[in-house]
């Protein structure tokens, strides 16, 4: 992991110092909500429903076992026993006083962690595969880079007032699980013409209301060229990206207007100006980086080792966490296991604090003292060794943490919807419980098998509703919650955006429209198809046609 | 009260920033004065400007650009950029472009929605100067500069970023 040096700490206790100043200002009367708000925001702090809510940077997903103890500490002593996983790898608390803020955040910066341009016009933190370093598809890890981005975005001084936010994902494997294609930026690390790795870089995707996949505005460029190339893209739309109006001022919007060749054409007269500036990222600086994530002593293992064999033959529970929680590690002798969040009742991503002392715990003793957060709201313990596997599930059970849904229907993404968000049309939690309760047979869901359900209880898409297999959307109708349902999204590298089937529905009709959908994919679904496989192969129509016939 | 900061300390301000409607009578009117022009009246108005015996400047606002300014950019000791809204962020990267592109030695001056919480950046991306909005505390404004003792990026102050520095 990389570990702050004097800079670091010095910026995140200088920032305590400057957001406490701020919050007592505006306490005095002395900065108008106006003026206090875009510097809370960027400090991840909103006001909701029902309470402040405190979004804390989690870069790329990674945290140690120290620093999960600390958000276990935060969640007992300044929320109310609990955290929420969300889809940009971070952490939310949902109860924290405001006066109180300040406090907090000093508490975080001694683990090296703070709550900076988590939210807020402005660049946020990047995000990358939970699978980076560990991965057996990598091409590179990404981690490295993802942290030479975290150091040029934060406080930039040039981009901390944008048309609007502003995301950036990094890819380094061959199956992307990051989403990469509907970010702002999407980077994907290529080899080159002669064999060297460096990147591909997209700009212009995103969710929200007018979900867009990237466009390519650099095919390669060589590594030291990633700093430059961000600098470029961010100039332009910062000066060019609308600013007249919310919704239409997302870097899609501006390359859409603008049209890609444009895009790109003025994108490369910026960089052009400023290529082989300082900025021009070192070979000393990649190692520095890179050095942070190198392998931990690893031992010398076997792959199915008796200790993990035997059980998988007597326990049946375990086989099923196993051969859907477990995915194979580049080292021999070690897996990767993802920890789901998605116990039906409990809401998608939430975590007590309870269970993050225990995650701590359990990566001390299984995985060298790290975790990673997956944008699909799950935990990642990425270095177990095989031959641990039935202790640390064992563990996990007594924890209610070996639920064995991972990639199932039942792993849904779900933002926190109307119950705490402000922004919100309709509630999105009771949806994912409805849903869990209706497909509650574990023989059942393996039958059905890979396919994702996203939530989102407005359109501002923080639960990713257009690129899920089934997708789900909270509207309002004359003030009454209802549900749009779209079919065919994936964020893989295949990437699509899902299409409405149809007029929506009420809260009532979900868990039966679902049931619909899903049989009218097992009676057409040929040999091994996934649900996405046999949407694209038969469309739309057999699905609607069953959803909205009359009953006789 | 002293509502301007110079250099990183609080100093008179002898010019007058002319509204984006005025005409060349305002120059007769004011002879020997300091005057910051908007880029319209810049450009419609050269001769008047070259005739006039006292100071002129120009003001760019957030959605104008310094190449507008034509070849006597150079000549200018000053260049105000305004900023309607302080989360209008489009006048930050104009001044980055005059001090690294043109290499703009003169004064850059923020005028408009200047606020205490923005100097710092501001300052960072080549602002010398903050004529700052009337309610703001001069005193308050001036530790704004050290709210950071460092950054990662280059500034204009420091043009090599902090990993070639560490």
């Amino acid at each position: 992991m990389y570990k702050y040096d004097g800079y670091d700490h010095q910026m995140l206790a200088d920032r305590v110092v400057q957001f406490q100043d701020q919050t007592d200002r505006f306490i005095a009367g002395k900065l108008s909500d106006a003026e206090f708000l875009p510097l809370r925001l960027q400090n991840g702090l909103y006001i909701q429903r029902l309470a402040p809510m405190l979004r804390v940077a989690v870069p790329y997903g990674m945290l140690s076992s120290a620093q999960l103890r600390k958000l276990a500490f935060i969640a007992n002593h300044y929320d109310k026993g609990y955290a929420h996983f969300t889809t940009r790898q971070n952490i939310q608390f949902n109860w924290p006083n405001l006066e109180e803020v300040p406090e907090l955040l000093g508490h975080l910066a001694e683990v090296e962690m703070h709550a900076i341009q988590t939210s807020g016009n402005c660049i946020r933190n990047t995000t990358t595969d939970q699978f980076a370093g560990v991965a057996v598809d990598e091409l590179e890890d990404s981690r490295g880079y993802c942290e030479i981005i975290r150091q040029w975005s934060t406080f930039h001084p040039e981009f901390a007032f944008l048309p609007r936010k502003f995301k950036i994902a990094v890819c380094g494997t061959a199956v992307d699980q990051a989403a990469t294609q509907v970010h702002d930026i999407g980077i994907y690390l290529v080899p080159g013409p002669e064999g060297e790795v460096g990147f591909r870089i997209l700009a212009g995707g995103g969710l929200g209301r007018t979900p867009v996949i990237g466009q390519e505005i650099f095919e390669y460029i060589e590594k030291q060229h990633l700093l430059t190339a961000l600098d470029a893209i961010l100039r332009v739309y910062n000066r060019e990206g609308r600013r007249d109006n919310k919704y239409k001022a997302r870097i899609k919007i501006l390359v859409r207007e603008t049209g890609v060749e444009e895009f790109r054409n003025k994108v490369l007269k910026e960089w052009d100006l400023i290529k082989d500036s300082s900025l021009m990222l070192t070979e000393d600086e990649i190692q520095r980086c890179k050095s942070f994530f190198t392998d931990p002593a690893y031992r010398e293992l076997e792959n199915n080792p008796p200790q993990l064999t035997k059980y998988l033959s007597q326990d049946l529970l375990f086989t099923n966490w196993h051969q859907q929680n477990v995915h194979p590690h580049k080292i021999k002798g070690y897996a990767i296991v993802t920890v789901c969040f998605k116990e039906t009742g409990v809401a998608p991503g939430d975590v007590t604090d309870i269970q993050l002392q225990q995650l701590a715990e359990l990566a001390d003793e299984h995985s060298f003292g790290e975790i990673r957060v997956s944008h699909k709201q799950n935990i990642v313990l990425a270095d177990v060794p095989q031959d641990e596997l039935y202790t640390l599930w064992k563990r996990l059970k007594s924890g209610a943490m070996a639920t064995h849904n991972l990639g199932l229907l039942t792993d849904m993404i779900c933002c926190p919807g109307g119950d705490f968000c402000a922004l919100a049309n309709a509630k999105s939690i009771p949806i994912a419980e409805s849903i869990q309760r209706t497909f509650s047979d574990h023989e059942e869901l393996k039958n059905i098998g890979e396919v994702n359900i996203n939530i989102s209880g407005c359109m501002n898409a923080c639960g990713h509703h257009h690129v899920g297999n089934i997708g789900i959307l909270g509207v309002d109708k004359k003030g009454e919650e209802f549900y749009q349902v779209s079919l065919g999204g994936s964020s893989k590298n295949s990437a699509s955006l899902g299409k409405i089937i149809g007029p929506s529905f009420s809260q009532q009709q979900i868990p039966e429209v679902i049931e619909k959908i899903i049989a009218v994919y097992k009676t057409n679904r040929e040999a091994d198809e996934r649900f996405i496989d046999t949407y694209q192969r038969i469309g739309m129509d057999p699905f609607k046609e069953i959803v909205y016939a009359k009953a006789d | 009260m002293q509502k301007l900061i110079k250099n990183g300390s609080l100093t008179d301000n002898h010019w007058t920033i002319l509204k984006v409607a005025s005409g060349p009578e305002v120059l007769q009117a004011a002879p020997g004065k300091s005057f910051i022009v908007p880029l319209q009246f810049w450009k419609k108005y050269q001769d008047e400007i070259q005739d006039y015996n006292g100071n002129i400047a120009v003001w760019l606002d957030s959605d104008e650009r310094p190449e507008q300014i034509g070849e006597r950019l150079q000549k200018l000791q000053l260049i105000a950029l305004n900023f309607p809204l302080f989360t209008d962020g489009r006048s930050y990267s104009n001044a980055r472009e005059l001090r690294q592109r043109f290499e703009f030695k003169g004064e850059i001056r923020a005028i408009g929605d200047v606020l205490r919480d923005q100097l710092y950046f501001m300052s960072r991306c080549g602002f010398d100067a903050f004529d700052l909005r009337q309610d703001q505390d001069p005193q308050l404004c001036l530790q704004a500069f050290t709210d950071f003792k460092t950054a990662y990026q280059s500034s204009i102050a420091e043009p090599d970023p902090l990993f070639r520095r560490r």
